[in-house]
């Protein structure tokens, strides 16, 4: 041991004895004593961060079960996130369904067919308050995946919790807000980049002077990944966008240590394991260092890369898709060992429908199984040293450092002119697609076996699937409830705080927060705010590229 | 003689924004020979039959992730017939296998599950264009 370690090794133990552990045994199964972290330092909790986030890590706390939900009205999902609360889940999520995703109506024709599909229909204020009704907004936290309107919806959920009594400030919660990731690979955006991410740092201005246990935003590879991007592309664009998302906000007057450390992570757990876990031991690293030595940041939290993962939704099969139990599983065990802070773990039916409530359920025993059976979580970083996963970091670290170099180069000294230049320029899709097309040629011409599609392939039921199924009548039941919200507001008051909000988007000094709260207060619908908004900053179109 | 080449457009109908698959289908049929008419996101009936008719589509590729095919699939094969274009629709995405025989009682061609290998899904393209050619 080095004098230099010694020092890691007896600042670590400090820190790790002020920690409050988990009253269980830390041993193996047959009672051998385990330590909390072997090896070398750094150590988890110490700069860079490779090893954890927390000098204790899962000893003291586990991972935050956080299982996304949502589907038909807003009753329909509130009854779902009860019962998740009830197995045990610790953290709701919210998915919202397309016409919402998008900012438009239930009644809007864009919505026909769409409506409470995917996730869960929202309208106005009166669908937000169905959907927490009876959860204490002041207890609970909540993740939003919304990103083009997520204003509007973060408004929404202030509303709510003030009409319930509870201080926004008193509120604990993510919001996605990612919206440099739609352009490259999600597509769910609205208006051009530019005018989104004012959007972006108007909350993060907002949420960092009123609501300081929000996470303004959640910067997400998950759905580069899902787009196709191998590993380190997922990496390396995330981090990218997480640098540009400081620059912007520095640039609006923020210092880095006020905002930084709010910001939180989002990435898949796919199913080639050891790479999953060097992949999320060098966001960490990457993280700290950029923001140390680029972005000047000093305070330790401002340097902490905190992860919520997601098992690989891509990765799962309609065929057989009760194996995917298995898939699940496997990734959720990576996502543990590569230290995650939080995680969704994968329905196996997600190939075919959206959940049904037994699929969810097992869902989420199985991350249950990996934290409190497989002892997986009494030693932090177990595979830290392990030559195979300490160089697959090295390489995923050199990978994603020459990406950041390429962006860096096209934003001529700005990675945030650079993820500009590179969404304008095409080069995300079409790295994200270039990767897709290798990966689907190697399952085609059987380089790349995938259980139940390729190869085994008996044994698979089609017959015998219980499918969650939304019937047409939430639709035409949510169109009715948006006709009587309409036909019951003040519409002069709904007219006047729309036009204040269009009038204050043209002038960028200003924070959009309060005129939409002000608008969601009167009841305008989620869409016609996006409209008062699209006068000012107009609508995105992608140029079509294969 | 030598048949045409097919021109295929290729559409996602509705809002979501899952473009993968459909990307690796336009490139596979394009390595497969035929014409790729790639018109990428939110799509509608009335822009896809436009761009159909615009550009002498043999065959429509529809991808769709949004649960809302049984919806939005025979509307856009009720429109084509409005236009009066003969042209197959081929519906892929994530389609539960019991909405498959729904969607072809609406008049759609063919249906691709998650995972349809390559060859199969340029063979069942090619088979719904030789149809209409044979027939029209």
């Amino acid at each position: 041991m080095s004098a230099m370690d010694g020092d890691d090794r007896s600042r670590w133990s400090k820190a790790y004895e002020g920690a409050v552990l988990r009253d269980v045994p830390f041993e193996t199964m047959s009672g051998v004593p385990v330590e909390p972290v072997y090896g070398a330092g750094p150590y988890p909790g110490q700069y860079p961060y490779t090893r954890g986030v927390h000098p204790a890590m899962y000893r003291s706390r586990l991972w935050t079960m956080r299982m996304f939900a949502g589907f038909g009205t807003a009753e329909d999902t509130n009854g779902r996130f009860k019962e998740l609360l009830h197995h045990g889940g610790t953290g709701l999520s919210t998915a919202f369904d397309m016409p919402t995703l998008m900012g438009h109506d239930s009644d809007s024709g864009w919505a026909l067919g769409e409506v409470g599909r995917a996730g869960v229909a929202i309208d106005t204020l009166a669908d937000m308050r169905d959907l927490f009704a009876d959860i204490d907004l002041a207890t609970v936290s909540t993740s939003m995946t919304i990103n083009g309107p997520a204003p509007i919806l973060l408004a929404m959920y202030i509303a709510v919790a003030e009409q319930t009594g509870v201080e926004r400030s008193a509120l604990a919660g993510t919001i996605q807000n990612d919206i440099l990731k739609e352009y490259q690979a999600q597509k769910e955006y609205i208006y051009p980049p530019r005018p989104s991410m004012r959007l972006v740092t108007d909350m993060m201005r907002f949420t960092t002077a009123e609501m300081p246990l929000w996470h303004p935003v959640s910067i997400s590879g998950y759905h580069i990944r899902e787009a196709g991007s191998t590993a380190a592309q997922e990496l390396a664009f995330t981090l990218a966008n997480g640098f540009a998302y400081v620059e912007a906000a520095r640039s609006t007057g923020l210092p880095v240590d006020d905002f930084a450390k709010r910001l939180s992570f989002f990435f898949n757990a796919h199913i080639d394991f050891f790479e999953e876990i060097a992949k999320l031991r060098a966001a960490r690293r990457i993280w700290a260092r950029w923001m140390k030595e680029r972005y000047g940041a000093t305070a330790e939290r401002s340097l902490l890369c905190r992860i919520h993962t997601q098992t690989a939704g891509v990765s799962l099969t309609a065929q057989q898709p009760e194996i995917n139990i298995a898939r699940v599983a496997i990734q959720a065990l990576a996502a543990a060992l590569g230290g995650t802070q939080s995680l969704h773990t994968d329905s196996y039916d997600e190939a075919l429908a959206l959940p049904t409530e037994e699929a969810a359920r097992i869902a989420l025993r199985t991350q249950q199984i990996v934290a409190h059976e497989t002892g997986v979580t009494n030693v932090a970083d177990p595979l830290g040293g392990s030559a195979y996963v300490e160089e697959l970091t090295d390489e995923m670290e050199r990978q994603a450092e020459a990406i950041f170099a390429h962006l860096d180069e096209l934003g001529e000294g700005s990675i945030l002119e650079g993820v500009y230049a590179g969404i304008e320029n095409g080069y995300f899709v079409g790295e994200i697609a270039d990767a897709a097309y290798r990966f689907e040629r190697g399952v085609n011409d059987g380089q790349r076996i995938v259980v139940g599609v390729n190869a085994f392939t008996d044994g698979d039921d089609p017959e015998n699937r219980n499918l969650l199924r939304i019937g047409p009548e939430t639709e035409d039941y949510q169109r009715k409830r948006l006709d009587a919200v309409k036909a019951d507001r003040d519409g002069q008051r709904v007219q006047d705080t729309l036009a204040q909000l269009t009038s204050d988007a043209a002038d960028p000094t200003l924070n959009l927060m309060p005129p939409i709260l002000d608008a969601v207060r009167a009841m305008a619908t989620e869409g016609e705010i996006v409209d008062a908004l699209r006068e000012e900053f107009g609508t995105y179109v992608e140029k079509a590229v294969i | 003689m030598t048949e045409p080449n097919i021109r295929i457009l290729l559409a996602k109908l509705g809002l979501d924004g899952h473009d993968r698959g459909l990307k690796v289908v336009a490139r596979l049929l394009r390595d497969a020979g035929m014409e790729v008419i790639y018109l990428g996101l939110r799509q509608t009936a009335e822009s896809i039959v436009a761009a159909a008719e615009q550009e002498d589509a043999d065959a429509i590729g529809l991808s769709m992730h949004n649960a809302g095919h049984l919806t939005l699939a025979p509307r856009m094969v009720a429109a084509l017939a409005v236009a009066e274009l003969e042209i197959p629709v081929i519906v892929g995405g994530i389609v539960p296998d019991e909405d498959v025989a729904a969607l072809r009682d609406a008049g759609v061609a063919a249906v691709l599950g998650p995972g349809a290998p390559a060859e199969e899904v340029v063979d069942v393209v090619r088979r719904a264009v030789d149809q209409r050619r044979s027939t029209g």
